[in-house]
């Protein structure tokens, strides 16, 4: 086999890349400038880390969107799951069809709207908004996503395993809690993880529901943005692509463990 | 000196004294406008290994769910020791089933498995770990028990299946297509593990299946059914050499029809099947008949002799010609086109090395066969 790469499939390759990460690097380069001047290289420095952390505008947002995005996510995942497990498993009830449409609406909904119709019935409410109405914002559509990753397992999950559960004495909620949970505990998880980047990069809906005293990171890198992009900005923006790239590489690494370790058992398993 | 009369044969249900231990009443199960199993009544008796035998769609499956608790009748009701158990969930029943696809718990090992049941019905820990290892031995998987179900074989897995549902030790025990996923040879050895355990544990059980010869061989009764309803319950003798309709004699074995009418009746029948031949003789093994009845005629390949000439002590001989023949090393099929039309199989072991080049296509061949050979079947 040929080893070395064509010299087409190499441009293609290469352009392709720096289309996508350019911007990044670019971004992640100027953040150790040491100019106050975005477009003017001045030498490394790694002084806007510093004012980063001395920054407690920024830091309490960054506490803010971290508590919001926890919590939302997990209450859009209890409830997508459900919502997932009641579309699967009950093939007819009353008003399925308008049920299992109106889960995915929001998947489809523009932002604006779905932000825009939440701050209405907030203020009807008499909610004052803050934190907790952008928790309630952020399970609201993120839970749409938790639903459709969860029902796509539970779709191709064994039905006669929950049987096999009752038939050896479980309760329907044990035999949930025995069988059927851990087997579509990587679907649950892949949710979870899903709905917590969906809030943590959100800034269209928190924009509408969060108040003065609840700004949410991306709230605050935009509104700053308005007055000039800082070297700042660009810090965190390093810091948060850091994370998501650790975080990503790092279940990546743990799949294919996992993938490899189950591959070996089932090869002793032949012997 | 005397010799020790030998154990009756196990057969409650010829006795009228004994218990039933499931008895389906008027039972009917409809699916929407679709009816499953119909107007179903049946008995099945303790310490039996009962087999519901039919093609797929014939309700089987819908019964033994039902039995389960998966699903309710939707007319009628099943007693089990005495209990109606249509009220009764499955997590209550002293049911257990064994799953066609093994329904193996993926993220536990197989000792988890096994003790899934007990520790959900609260065992204390060294009941449950005696418990356990007792049905890991039973089912020969000591040294599985560590593995989990995707790092074990076909085979391995529908043992640990077995020693799940076995370990609570329940009345019944339901199979589901058990050996359905083995292939041909482990699924024969297997089967007479199954037996042996069903001897073993004296659990009552009951298979689903749609494998014949698995039916014939395990079970002490099997019922034939189609379209929900129960064709014949009986032993596999029984429904072998006397089946009751067309439809069971086909299902179960080889056999060969012949349409006719009933000649002449006495302690014997005849039965005319063509102009101017000569009718069957047959005993009619107590069936009721009626002159000028129009019946058919079942028989079984192996009850028919081939030879070049009509077999001298038997009573029935029509000659025909060889159309196929298919060999199977110990024995050949032949298929035989009579001269009055029909086709009749006949089945000839080749006990002599090259018996089988005795007779080719297109010979004239006599069929023999006795009086006993065949049934005489109203429908």
């Amino acid at each position: 086999m040929k080893r070395s790469m064509s010299v087409f499939n190499m441009t293609t390759l290469t352009l392709g890349l720096a289309f996508l990460y350019l911007p990044m690097l670019l971004l992640m380069v100027y953040s150790f400038n040491a100019s106050r001047l975005v477009t003017v290289w001045a030498g490394f420095s790694t002084q806007w880390y510093g004012e980063l952390l001395r920054n407690q505008q920024f830091l309490d947002a960054a506490w803010v969107t971290l508590r919001v995005a926890v919590v939302s996510s997990t209450l859009a995942t209890v409830l997508g799951t459900m919502a997932a497990w009641v579309l699967v498993r009950e093939r007819r009830f009353l008003g399925r069809t308008l049920f299992s449409g109106m889960i995915y609406a929001p998947l489809v909904m523009p932002e604006v709207i779905t932000g825009l119709s939440l701050l209405l019935l907030f203020i009807a409410i008499g909610l004052d908004r803050g934190i907790l109405t952008i928790i309630l914002a952020h399970t609201t559509f993120a839970m749409c996503y938790v639903s459709v990753v969860v029902s796509s397992r539970l779709v191709t999950f064994d039905r006669s395993l929950e049987e096999a559960a009752l038939d050896l004495g479980c309760s329907p909620m044990q035999a949930f809690g025995h069988v059927t949970l851990p087997i579509i505990a990587p679907a649950v998880v892949s949710g979870w993880l899903l709905a917590f980047t969906l809030s943590l990069d959100d800034l269209v809906i928190a924009s509408f529901t969060s108040g003065p005293s609840s700004t949410t990171l991306p709230i605050k890198i935009f509104s700053s943005m308005r007055l000039g992009v800082s070297p700042e900005i660009n810090a965190l923006s390093t810091i948060l692509i850091s994370i998501v790239a650790v975080g990503v590489v790092v279940a990546a690494l743990v799949s294919k463990r996992q993938i490899a370790r189950r591959e070996t058992e089932e090869r002793e398993g032949l012997t | 000196m005397e010799s020790k009369p030998a154990p009756a044969p196990f057969a409650p249900w010829e006795d009228a004294a004994a218990h039933p231990l499931i008895r389906f009443e008027g039972v009917t199960k409809r699916f929407g406008d679709f009816t499953a199993v119909s107007d179903l009544n049946l008995k099945i008796y303790p310490r039996e290994f009962f087999a519901l035998l039919g093609p797929s769609g014939c309700g089987k499956t819908t019964l033994m769910r039902m039995l389960a608790g998966f699903e309710t009748p939707t007319e009628g009701t099943i007693w089990l020791d005495g209990q109606n158990i249509a009220p009764v969930p499955p997590n209550k029943r002293p049911v257990n089933m064994m799953f066609q696809s093994y329904a193996l718990f993926p993220h536990l090992s197989v000792w988890d498995n096994i003790a899934f049941g007990l520790r959900r019905a609260g065992k204390d820990k060294e009941t449950v770990r005696a418990r356990v290892e007792e049905m890991l031995r039973l089912t020969r998987l000591d040294q599985f028990a560590r593995r989990k179900p995707h790092q074990i074989s076909g085979g391995q897995r529908q043992r640990v299946a077995l020693a799940r549902s076995l370990a609570l030790g329940p009345k019944l025990l339901l199979l589901d297509e058990p050996l359905g996923a083995l292939d041909k040879k482990l699924r024969q050895d297997t089967q007479f593990e199954l037996m042996d355990i069903q001897e073993k544990t004296g659990t009552t059980f009951v298979i689903v299946t749609h494998d014949q010869e698995e039916a014939m061989t395990v079970a002490s009764r099997v019922a034939v059914m189609d379209a929900g309803r129960l064709c014949q319950v009986d032993t596999p003798q029984h429904i072998y050499e006397t089946p009751n309709s067309r439809y069971v004699a086909d299902f179960i074995g080889e056999v060969s029809i012949i349409e006719g009418r009933v000649a002449a009746l006495g302690e014997e029948a005849e039965i005319a099947y063509a102009e101017g031949a000569r009718p069957i003789v047959t005993r009619t093994g107590g069936a009721a008949l009626e002159p000028g009845q129009s019946v058919f005629y079942a028989i079984r390949p192996e009850k028919i002799w081939v030879g070049a000439a009509p077999h001298p002590d038997r009573i029935n001989s029509v000659e025909g010609t060889i159309v196929d023949i298919g060999y199977l090393g110990d024995v050949s099929t032949y298929h035989v086109r009579l001269d009055t039309g029909q086709m009749v199989k006949a089945l000839m072991t080749n006990a002599e090395r090259y018996a089988a080049s005795r007779f080719t296509w297109n010979d004239r061949v006599w069929l023999s066969w006795s009086r006993h050979a065949g049934v005489v079947l109203a429908s």
